[in-house]
């Protein structure tokens, strides 16, 4: 097509439906993200994943790669990893180069979601109840509770803590019976960051993550 | 088993004591003073589990049917429920204990000894409470971690919290080598419904002995706290604000 030089108010019609669609696929996610209540999110989340395994023969029958695919998927678009990092480095994550924060963000990302389907591969169709949420509205931090019933035990108590992070929430740390996915590395990190330095450490996350994939692939 | 093992425990005990008593300087923030230790310990557990407990846990699972293992581990969770009850009169919490001890006549009686759980199913939820938790809430400080021979992770306090165990659990009262048999069958049960959670720690930790000690202290802290332990350090940002400018100076 042609314009010519005087053809400006087509132009400029053209140029503000642009600006306009631009805009709107701008601001459509935003908008979906922030109707989500933290718990509301959580409770969403849970749902799709519990239904997607009840109906993966593959993943009941201990498909570790498609369960992976599966928390891939759901959730880690709502993980923030990078938070959860500075939470197991403490005071260490400031003497890490730009560099070796992302690759501690990486490697612990794999550690941690290994965990957590791990966590995941054990469920079974029991039933999981939440628990209300307390906070008040204008709260950048919350906890959302959960229980996933277990025959003839105490129900398993799966903890989710969720920072705002710009207009989303997003899940920084999970903790399965008071026992967390993330703070539990906090004196592993700061002794080996003490003996081995942060290079020595992303040395043994990822050759613990190496490890764990061989064994996986083997299995 | 049984009769070594509380001397095997008070010998820990003393020596924890005597420990935590001179360890002025590096009794770290973690509480964790006699670290050497009971890293000893832990390998020690470590290497029986990995030759002896676990293999056989393992043999059992793959050869014993589920609807067998659920019975064995259900009557030894309904004997569990009268402690339970009795801590919860001893932690003022009446009702629950009543609730726990009914636990207890259902499932002795309809539950066919236990083999059965139909009071969970009546509203009458599993509660799981030991002394230590007890002698937590009556304001007993936990003292350094550490790892018993054989029983593994503990405080001075979850330890002496052991002691009742041995008058109040009725296996105890079983007369003869026959005792040996119950223990061992209650051992390689419990250690059969951990066989996930440990692969877990396995994959999950750099450091197994850290990681085991983080997660039990954890534990214990939301059992104590029913579920609401006060958060420190893992919920503030993780951005400097506690410590000053020190980050390289202690590292010594």
């Amino acid at each position: 097509m042609t314009l010519s030089p005087t053809d400006t108010s087509r132009e400029r019609a053209l140029c503000r439906i642009a600006v306009l669609i631009l805009l709107l696929a701008l601001l459509a996610p935003m908008a979906l993200a922030e109707g989500l209540a933290p718990d509301a999110l959580i409770k969403s989340v849970t749902a799709e994943v519990t239904s997607a395994i009840r109906e993966d023969p593959a993943i009941r029958a201990g498909d570790a790669r498609r369960l992976s695919e599966l928390i891939e998927a759901k959730i880690v678009p709502h993980f923030d990893f990078n938070r959860a990092v500075r939470i197991a480095m403490g005071r260490n994550w400031r003497s890490a180069t730009p560099e070796q924060q992302e690759e501690l963000t990486r490697e612990f990302k794999t550690l941690v979601l290994r965990t957590y389907s791990g966590v995941l591969a054990a469920y079974r169709d029991q039933a999981i109840a939440f628990k209300p949420v307390r906070g008040r509205p204008g709260d950048s931090d919350v906890t959302v509770r959960s229980e996933v019933d277990q025959p003839g035990a105490e129900p398993l108590a799966i903890e989710y803590d969720l920072g705002k992070a710009g207009a989303e929430w997003k899940v920084y740390d999970i903790r399965v019976s008071g026992i967390s996915l993330v703070a539990t590395y906090r004196s592993t990190f700061s002794e080996e960051v003490r003996n081995y330095g942060v290079d020595g450490l992303i040395q043994h996350l990822a050759a613990k993550n190496r490890q764990a994939a061989g064994a996986r692939a083997r299995s | 088993m049984p009769s070594v093992l509380p001397a095997a425990t008070l010998a820990m005990l003393v020596v924890a004591t005597t420990l935590s008593g001179c360890a002025t300087t590096d009794a770290s923030e973690s509480g964790d003073a006699i670290e050497p230790a009971n890293r000893g310990v832990f390998s020690f557990n470590q290497g029986l589990d990995h030759k002896v407990l676990r293999p056989v846990a393992q043999g059992y699972e793959a050869h014993v049917p589920e609807s067998v293992r659920s019975c064995v581990r259900n009557v030894f969770s309904n004997l569990g429920d009268i402690f339970t009850s009795v801590n919860q009169l001893l932690q003022g919490e009446p009702r629950k204990a009543g609730s726990d001890i009914s636990r207890f006549g259902i499932n002795t009686t309809v539950g066919v000894l236990g083999c059965f759980d139909p009071a969970t199913s009546m509203g009458l939820a599993k509660h799981k409470r030991d002394f230590g938790e007890t002698l937590a809430l009556w304001g007993v400080p936990p003292g350094p971690y550490v790892v018993l021979p054989l029983f593994g992770p503990s405080t001075v306090r979850d330890a002496f919290g052991l002691v009742p165990s041995w008058f109040l659990d009725p296996i105890d009262y079983i007369a003869g080598p026959a005792i040996y048999a119950v223990k061992g069958t209650q051992t390689v049960s419990n250690r059969s419904s951990n066989l996930k959670a440990s692969d877990l720690v396995d994959s999950a930790a750099l450091d197994p002995y850290l990681f085991t000690r983080d997660a039990f202290l954890a534990r214990r802290l939301d059992q104590i706290y029913d579920g609401h332990p006060p958060r420190q350090q893992e919920e503030t940002e993780p951005m400097p604000r506690t410590e000053p400018s020190d980050g390289t100076a202690d590292l010594n």
